[in-house]
């Protein structure tokens, strides 16, 4: 396959990028996008040139790392797929693709493709934990579990902290993502004990962050790879008002 | 901030604020509507004159008329604080972006909403300013019905009247449904019955509306 890639360059976060266009020829549609990326790489660095930097880690669709926002989507145009997970048989020979970062004031670009997303970290770290005793793991069967509930649960924790539901909402809003992570503490039982303090202090870190506010266009849902529903986003509403309205803690 | 405050000018607090004054705008569209179809009885005007008279005249309805306007108010200004806020977070804009991944109508709740702002300076000068602030439906020069006939003369209110329902329907179909998910109201039981309510809701109360201007002009109603 040959393509013509445009590419967002951008040297660092204080200066500003533009695009840059790359023939890329004898590409196998076997190929993963980022394998792709890499052939052009290989080519940039032999040619002297500085390689685009981008996000990947552990290429099997788990990590959340590669962020292209790809022809308009985040990765690319198919539905519940990471960038590596994207094959270049979606696409066919003589395409133009444009590839771009996240687009977000909290996901500042640090350098071409890659985004600084150390914000949905600490969204993370306001309230997204449960305390556990120190001592010997207690007995699995010790805590009962509604199947329905574990299920629910497991869902929202499929949630890879990609950053593609800020990426494809019009308003860079992280809803589905920090709903995500309080359902799944919310839903279990080793999760009550932070349950008010966590809707809380994760939303206002979200806010603080700067991320936008819910339009409900459902745009987050249909480009998860993880398939995150947006019941987590009414969940979290109301575990944030029923926290807000209960909770004892106010100045 | 007291703890309200914080609450309310939260994001998820601000989206609150739209959703219940949204519906509540939602429950007035009904009576709203339900009032003036009385036209289609096409007995002159006698019943919707009635009903008329009842709403501008009785005490409680006159001060729910306050707490009307105070939504209303409250729902664009929210409305707008909201969409200038969201503009800001995204400060560099995509070369390229797929609009498949949601509908236009869901992504424009503002462009509609102005739309129907400009519509609601236009028809509230038409009836609620001639009926509340004049004496000549009160002094019993005409009745509103006829004060109906007389504005649907003409074409142009009417096309405005269309578009400002077309405008209402787009705007009710993503709205009503919006509005129970941002009151955390999703569940596997209910929700599939608020998406056919909103969906039905924002195709009947707009229809019937823009039927009135249109079987009026065509004298249809007399």
């Amino acid at each position: 396959m040959n393509l013509t890639l445009k590419v967002w360059r951008q040297k660092n976060t204080n200066t500003e990028g533009n695009f840059e266009n790359y023939d890329v020829q004898g590409i196998s549609e076997d190929m993963s996008f980022l394998e792709m990326f890499d052939v052009l790489n290989e080519r940039l660095i032999n040619d002297g040139k500085e390689p685009i930097a981008f996000d990947h880690d552990c290429r099997e669709g788990i990590c959340g790392m590669c962020s292209m926002y790809i022809n308009g989507s985040p990765h690319g145009p198919n539905r519940g797929v990471t960038t590596c997970q994207l094959h270049m048989r979606s696409f066919k020979s003589g395409d133009t693709i444009t590839v771009e970062p996240w687009r977000a004031a909290a996901f500042p670009v640090i350098k071409d493709l890659t985004v600084n997303r150390s914000s949905f970290d600490r969204i993370i770290s306001a309230g997204g934990f449960v305390s556990v005793n120190t001592g010997n793991a207690q007995d699995a069967n010790a805590l009962p579990i509604a199947k329905e509930k574990a299920d629910e649960a497991f869902a929202a924790a499929a949630c890879i902290g990609c950053g593609a539901c800020v990426a494809a909402c019009k308003n860079a809003s992280a809803m589905l993502f920090t709903s995500a992570k309080i359902s799944q503490l919310a839903l279990l039982p080793q999760g009550q004990a932070e349950r008010e303090m966590r809707a809380e202090k994760m939303v206002a870190q979200m806010d603080i962050e700067g991320f936008g506010a819910c339009t409900n266009t459902g745009a987050c849902e249909a480009e998860c790879p993880k398939g995150i529903s947006l019941e987590n986003i009414a969940r979290m509403n109301r575990e944030y008002f029923g926290a807000v309205l209960s909770s004892k803690e106010h100045e | 901030m007291s703890w309200v405050t914080k609450t309310l000018s939260s994001s998820l607090g601000r989206k609150l604020i739209m959703a219940v004054t949204g519906l509540s705008l939602v429950a007035f569209l009904l009576v709203h509507c339900g009032i003036n179809a009385c036209i289609f009885l096409n007995d002159g005007g006698e019943t919707f004159n009635e009903a008329a008279e009842f709403m501008a005249k009785n005490f409680f309805i006159r001060a729910a008329e306050i707490g009307l306007f105070a939504g209303l108010i409250l729902h664009i200004v929210d409305g707008l604080m909201l969409w200038s806020a969201n503009k800001k977070k995204r400060p560099v804009q995509y070369a390229v972006v797929s609009k498949e991944n949601s509908t236009w109508y869901s992504r424009s709740m503002g462009l509609l909403g102005t739309l129907l702002l400009l519509f609601l300076v236009m028809h509230l000068k038409h009836f609620w300013v001639v009926s509340r602030f004049t004496d000549v439906i009160t002094g019993g020069q005409k009745t509103l019905f006829q004060e109906m006939q007389e504005v649907f003369a003409s074409p142009i209110p009417v096309i405005v009247y269309v578009v400002g329902c077309i405008s209402l329907a787009y705007h009710l179909l993503h709205g009503v449904q919006s509005a129970f998910q941002s009151i955390g109201w999703n569940h596997p039981k209910y929700t599939p019955f608020v998406k056919a309510f909103g969906s039905w809701f924002a195709i009947i109360i707009p229809v019937v509306f823009a039927a009135m201007p249109i079987a009026m002009h065509l004298g249809l109603i007399k």
